[in-house]
């Protein structure tokens, strides 16, 4: 085994003991911390440590295995999450797909036109100051007068839409800085070459960029996700993991374990995401050969 | 026959940032480089070497005067490519393989396939890296990179050659062995080859032809004809009494230089 392996291997094991630590910690202070909470002059500094406010670790897990509801035919909560999970997944993925693609769209415009760069990229930075929370009824009440074959949209593609808007602009920003990080000897080389605009994009500039496109790319998809679920809620679409975190808080003072499903759902997706950027890189490997021995 | 690189009168003016005056990096420059002849252009830092090397490979535009390459104008030339180039730093994508890179102008230039495929193989041989094709530049020593930027720069067999310090950064062993190398390259290749340096000795080793500059604004000072003798080896040559009264002949040239000396001019 290499030592850089062997570097992989600790920091995977520090990674996971540090989840087990911040697990064990919960169900100490479950256990053994006073139901009411601790109160400093009418100010509550630690929360209440009882059964409905904390569950513990294990009654969360155990919970997933039980069905949703107490009717005949209830599906399991873990078969439930899963499920919204995935709706929440597909929404999230699509607006990040969307949101490289007018990233990237956008890089190359600014790359290409400096004037296009000086009046863009104020719009790119001032576009994100806009609050989510105003942003996802505007977005909906647009998409909603839009009709397609006579119909309105259905509400997912309001969500993809946000999602979108959160993540192009760490893709745009990203992508045209790596767009310009080649040196001037190569940017020379191709001249001398004598090929054009586009040419150099391919051989030079968009392989340059692919360290900085991959921590753009990383940076989306955590946006994206975040932004689907927020925008679930914001606008009312059900089926999602955002609803489902709602929903299952308003019901937990009954079955505390019950809210943790969908949490459990949302951290899954968070991973699949970055799971899939960090198979991209790996994909990408000779691209960060700079990287790795600059 | 039209010279393979003719420049009258040229001058090289960057414009001033702001309030900053401009800089004359280069003034009234003619410079005559026959086919096949091998020109260094040596002088001061900052002298404009590399301004009037960029000149010629149509990378930067004269502020007055006129280039030309083989009886075009210097735009008309890089368009059609007539001539190679190797800058300081190898300059090589740091993601394709060895023979990617030196591939890349025959993949831009449509080249097709086997032909680019038997022409790699021609110029591994060339610089003597058959074994290394398909490592990274990053897995290469800096000569090793360097001769690839070479056998990049050969790739399509031009009748010139710009090479832009091309050893600046190497050590002297790998220095001396790749000027010999070079000098073999450019024999077999009959190219001309214009080539910037700060070392006397690699100047004289190499050329048929020294040019001494001044500093700024940068001029020629005078032209040097190196006669060596030929057919001899290369170790031999760098020990013969020829070499080292032309060294020397440089060397007061460089001298003679008012403030030259001094800055940045290697007198190994
Ligand atoms: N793009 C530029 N803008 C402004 N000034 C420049 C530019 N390029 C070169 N110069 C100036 O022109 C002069 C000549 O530069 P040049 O790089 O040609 O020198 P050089 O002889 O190659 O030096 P060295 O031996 O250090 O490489 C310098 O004073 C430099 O500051
Ligand atoms: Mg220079």
């Amino acid at each position: 085994m290499t030592a850089r392996s062997l570097t992989r291997v600790r920091a995977l094991l520090l990674g996971l003991g540090g989840i087990v630590l911040v697990g064990v910690a919960w169900d100490l202070y479950a256990s053994f911390g006073p139901d009411a909470g601790v109160q400093l002059g009418g100010v509550l500094v630690l929360p209440r440590a009882s059964a409905t406010a904390m569950p513990s670790v294990g009654s969360m897990f155990g919970r997933l295995l039980d069905p949703v509801a107490s009717g005949p035919g209830s599906p399991l909560l873990l078969t439930a999450v899963i499920q919204a999970s995935l709706v929440t997944l597909g929404v999230a993925a699509l607006g990040w797909v969307v949101g490289i693609v007018v990233g990237l769209a956008l890089a190359l415009l600014m790359q290409r036109f400096r004037t296009a760069e000086s009046a863009l990229l104020p719009w790119v930075i001032l576009s994100q100051t806009v609050p989510l929370i105003a942003l996802a009824p505007l977005v909906a009440g647009l998409i909603s007068t839009a009709r397609v074959g006579g119909q309105a949209p259905p509400l997912w593609v309001s969500v993809a839409i946000i999602a979108s808007y959160l993540s192009f602009f760490p893709v745009s920003v990203g992508a045209l800085r790596g767009l310009e990080s080649p040196e001037r000897a190569h940017v020379d080389l191709l001249r001398a070459y004598a090929v054009g605009w586009w040419p150099t994009i391919v051989r030079l500039r968009f392989p340059a960029s692919v360290p900085y496109l991959l921590s753009s790319l990383r940076l989306a998809a955590a946006n994206s996700v975040v932004g689907a679920v927020v925008a679930e809620v914001a606008i009312g679409m059900d089926g999602g993991i955002g609803r489902m975190m709602l929903s299952y808080a308003q019901s937990s003072s009954g079955d505390p374990a019950k809210a943790f499903g969908p949490i459990f759902g949302a951290i899954a997706v968070g991973l699949v995401s970055a799971g899939v950027v960090a198979l991209l890189g790996a994909a990408l490997g000779r691209y960060r050969r700079a990287e790795a021995t600059a | 026959m039209s010279a393979a690189v003719r420049v009258r009168g040229a001058t090289k003016t960057f414009p001033g940032r702001g309030r900053a005056a401009g800089v004359t990096a280069l003034e009234n420059i003619e410079l005559r480089v026959e086919p096949g002849q091998f020109v260094s252009l040596i002088g001061p830092s900052g002298c404009g070497k590399s301004t009037l090397l960029r000149l010629v490979a149509d990378l930067d535009r004269p502020s007055a005067g006129s280039i030309e390459v083989f009886g075009d104008p210097a735009a008309k030339a890089r368009v059609k490519q007539a001539y190679g180039i190797a800058f300081q730093q190898a300059g090589l994508l740091p993601w394709r393989t060895v023979a990617a890179n030196i591939r890349l102008p025959l993949e831009l230039h449509r080249f097709p396939p086997a032909r680019r495929h038997a022409r790699v193989a021609e110029l591994l041989a060339l610089v003597g890296l058959e074994d290394f094709a398909d490592r990274y530049p990053d897995q290469l020593s800096g000569g090793m990179q360097q001769r690839v930027a070479i056998a990049r720069a050969l790739a399509e067999s031009p009748e010139l050659l710009l090479m832009d310090e091309p050893f600046g950064a190497l050590d002297e062993m790998t220095r001396e062995r790749m000027q010999g190398e070079l000098k073999r390259i450019a024999g077999e290749t009959g190219a001309a080859v214009v080539f910037v340096t700060h070392s006397i000795p690699e100047a004289v080793f190499l050329s048929d032809k020294v040019v001494v500059m001044s500093p700024r604004p940068g001029r020629i000072v005078d032209e040097l004809p190196i006669t060596l003798g030929t057919g001899s080896a290369a170790d031999d040559v760098r020990e013969s009494e020829a070499f080292f009264r032309q060294v020397s002949a440089v060397r007061e040239l460089l001298h003679g230089v008012p403030g030259a000396a001094p800055r940045g001019v290697d007198l190994r």
